[in-house]
């Protein structure tokens, strides 16, 4: 029982590292350390940085929460700590 | 129909929606009264969470401000909304689980001390007046330009409103009201950000629209934004997607405003305790998602309108005749938000980067030869002649893109949605810090709960009024103080709710330390640059981004501290383990 919980918090845990690394990645590392460079890719009338600094990384975070939600979801249950 | 009437009509409408539901939400428990009973679904609670978070500034301002900066603008909508995942990953869903009312609840139980309680409910306090005076005068600036009344009744209509729904439906009252007022003020925003999308460039999403390419004119066939970096860069601004031109901040500052403004939401005391209004931590991570979603249709809508509104704005005005100006620059120009200083006196309105004079206009009241208003500030020696409020961007948007009246009314019902719903949350938050962690918690804890229950509205008719006082008589440093308000957020509760979470070993003595460190250096920076005209001297960050550096105080001290003193006591220790799990959240409950 006790290593299950374990278990179960440290699959939470490395969830939220590749969520929260991708979160960094989208906001800080394309909108803003990077946009210079991806402001020479253009998509349509978005030069890339931009578009992620007022588009994209926004988009990206709501998905990230949902995604974090539904994978929760299913790990409370598989190890029988869901409510 | 004219517009003053299509005003109290929609006014007039969503008031009483607003009313109906308080009366029919009343609540006669004190957990009803704070969190609501905890029976708030995820998709309610959700649409409440983004009408509270999205203040009169981000309605009528943020757009505008945008337009002003360009790509700087990012930092608002980068840091108003990656705040959110933090919560929903970091904080929500535990503090759900520890399920008790307010953030120092937290803190004062964690870090079993009523020492670390009374600093985080300073905290809370500070937080949440800063950010109410604003509303209030927010809700008075509406009312005055679309009821055509003074803005200090405006702001006592505002007052005696949400006095009414906020002590008697408390946080229940208030989110279902915020529901409401969730709906009108994202039609309100997006109807006219569609229409004008559609005029410029024939696309029907704005979010596609301001990439997309222009439709008729002079310009048609290039891009929208390809077109604005040309005529930007023409009167010798910035080009208007270039990021850390000449002129505009440095990476580091962009930053660190970002991470500023991001941990600062996930610390502010009004959105952490939506979260405990929800039935389980399920529901919590679900309501975060549904949260960030509601603004995101907002925050992404924003900066489209932002370009739109640059575009028509120097394509109608810049290098017109004064004579031949639209009439929409006359209407505004009577409210003093748009102002022209002729200064070679060729009859042109030329606009240029710097102020055209200096201070906010004030007119003579005469009229000069082209029959504009003469001003009376003693211009600047640069080329511009104009003067423009960021603000007009969202209220003019509609008379500049020529809709109809009732979309003008419809505005002024959003503005004042946006503004309502953000003061209701706010004054909760304050009212249940004084009457709940001071009063219940540190002074009289044998109160019973009709007691508890007074005391919480009389505090909310206090907090109503000290709020009204600060609309009516606003202090010059508004602006300022909201640096403070989210650098204060970021640089105490954020850390020490986070540690608090995952890590065990964080103590009393840290969390103590670690929180008057951060705050003490926050305060002292902005202190020494908003009011004591110092220079941003570290690496050139500026007094909206220190709260970055301030949360990284924290977050040591903290640690060190926590490292070199005894650790938590055995039955604190197994109630962090005890929250890590969702099971056994049940209500919120009363302690």
């Amino acid at each position: 029982m006790k290593k299950d919980l374990k278990m179960y918090w440290k699959k939470n845990l490395s969830l939220m590292v590749v969520l929260l690394s991708i979160w960094a990645i989208v906001s800080y590392g394309f909108g803003i350390i990077f946009v210079e460079q991806l402001n020479a890719i253009k998509i349509a009338g978005f030069p890339l940085g931009f578009w992620f600094a007022q588009q994209g990384a926004i988009y990206i975070f709501v998905v990230l929460i949902f995604i974090y939600y539904f994978i929760m979801k299913k790990v409370d249950e598989e190890y029988d700590v869901h409510e | 129909m004219s517009i003053l009437t299509w005003t109290y009509i929609m006014v007039g409408i969503t008031f009483s929606l607003y009313l109906s539901i308080a009366w029919i939400a009343r609540v006669k428990t004190t957990s009803g009264f704070y969190v609501a009973g905890g029976g708030v679904s995820p998709l309610a609670n959700g649409m409440a969470t983004a009408a509270d978070w999205m203040s009169a500034a981000s309605f009528i301002s943020m757009a505008g401000l945008i337009s002003f900066m360009g790509y700087t603008g990012s930092i608002y909508l980068l840091g108003w909304t990656g705040g959110y995942v933090l919560l929903a990953l970091l904080l929500a869903p535990y503090l759900r689980k520890f399920g008790k009312f307010t953030v120092p609840d937290f803190v004062g139980d964690r870090y079993y001390s009523d020492i670390a309680r009374f600093v985080a409910l300073i905290c809370a306090i500070f937080v949440s007046f800063t950010y109410v005076a604003g509303q209030m005068r927010g809700v008075g600036i509406v009312f005055s330009r679309f009821l055509e009344v003074d803005v200090n009744t405006g702001v006592l209509i505002g007052m005696a409103i949400v006095f009414f729904y906020a002590s008697l439906g408390g946080m229940k009252g208030i989110t279902y009201t915020q529901v409401a007022q969730y709906l009108v003020l994202i039609v309100a925003y997006l109807v006219p950000a569609i229409a004008i999308s559609l005029k410029i460039t024939g696309t029907f999403l704005p979010q596609l629209g301001f990439g997309s390419t222009i439709a008729e004119g002079p310009n048609a066939g290039k891009y929208l934004l390809d077109v604005l970096n040309h005529l930007n860069a023409d009167l010798g601004f910035a080009e208007y997607t270039k990021a850390f031109g000449q002129g505009s901040k440095s990476m580091l500052d962009v930053f660190c405003i970002t991470m500023a403004l991001m941990v600062g939401t996930a610390g502010l005391p009004h959105v952490i305790v939506r979260f405990y209004t929800v039935p389980s931590v399920r529901a919590a991570r679900l309501s975060a998602g549904y949260a960030l979603l509601f603004i995101a249709i907002l925050y992404t809508t924003a900066p489209a309108i932002a370009s739109f509104a640059r575009y028509n704005m120097i394509n109608s005005i810049s290098g017109v005749e004064y004579s031949k100006a639209p009439t929409w620059f006359k209407n505004w120009e009577k409210t003093g938000l748009i102002a022209w200083s002729d200064k070679n006196q060729d009859g042109i309105i030329e606009y240029f980067p710097g102020d055209p004079f200096t201070g906010k206009p004030t007119f003579t009241g005469e009229k000069g030869s082209y029959g504009q208003e003469l001003l009376s500030n003693s211009p600047t020696d640069n080329k511009n002649e104009l003067f423009i409020d960021r603000d007009i961007m969202v209220l003019a948007n509609p008379e500049i893109a020529n809709l109809p009246p009732w979309v003008i009314a419809l505005v002024a019902a959003g503005g004042l949605a946006a503004a309502l719903s953000t003061a209701s949350g706010l004054l909760l938050v304050i009212s249940s810090s004084i009457s709940h962690d001071l009063y219940y918690r540190l002074i009289n804890r044998n109160a019973s709960e009709k007691q508890r229950l007074m005391v919480g509205r009389i505090m909310i008719g206090l907090a109503v009024c000290v709020a009204g006082y600060f609309g009516i008589h606003p202090p010059g440093f508004v602006a300022q103080v909201v640096a403070f308000a989210f650098g204060l957020a970021a640089s105490s509760f954020f850390p020490i709710i986070v540690l608090g979470i995952f890590f065990k070993r964080a103590n009393r003595e840290g969390a103590i330390c670690g929180m008057i460190a951060g705050i003490s250096f926050t305060c002292y920076y902005i202190v020494n640059i908003k009011f004591l005209g110092g220079t941003p001297w570290l690496l050139g960050i500026s007094a909206e981004g220190i709260g970055t550096v301030g949360m990284l105080i924290n977050f040591i001290v903290t640690l060190l501290v926590s490292f070199i003193t005894a650790p938590p006591p055995a039955d604190v220790q197994e109630m962090v383990e005890n929250i890590r799990f969702p099971r056994g959240a049940g209500a919120s409950i009363d302690h």
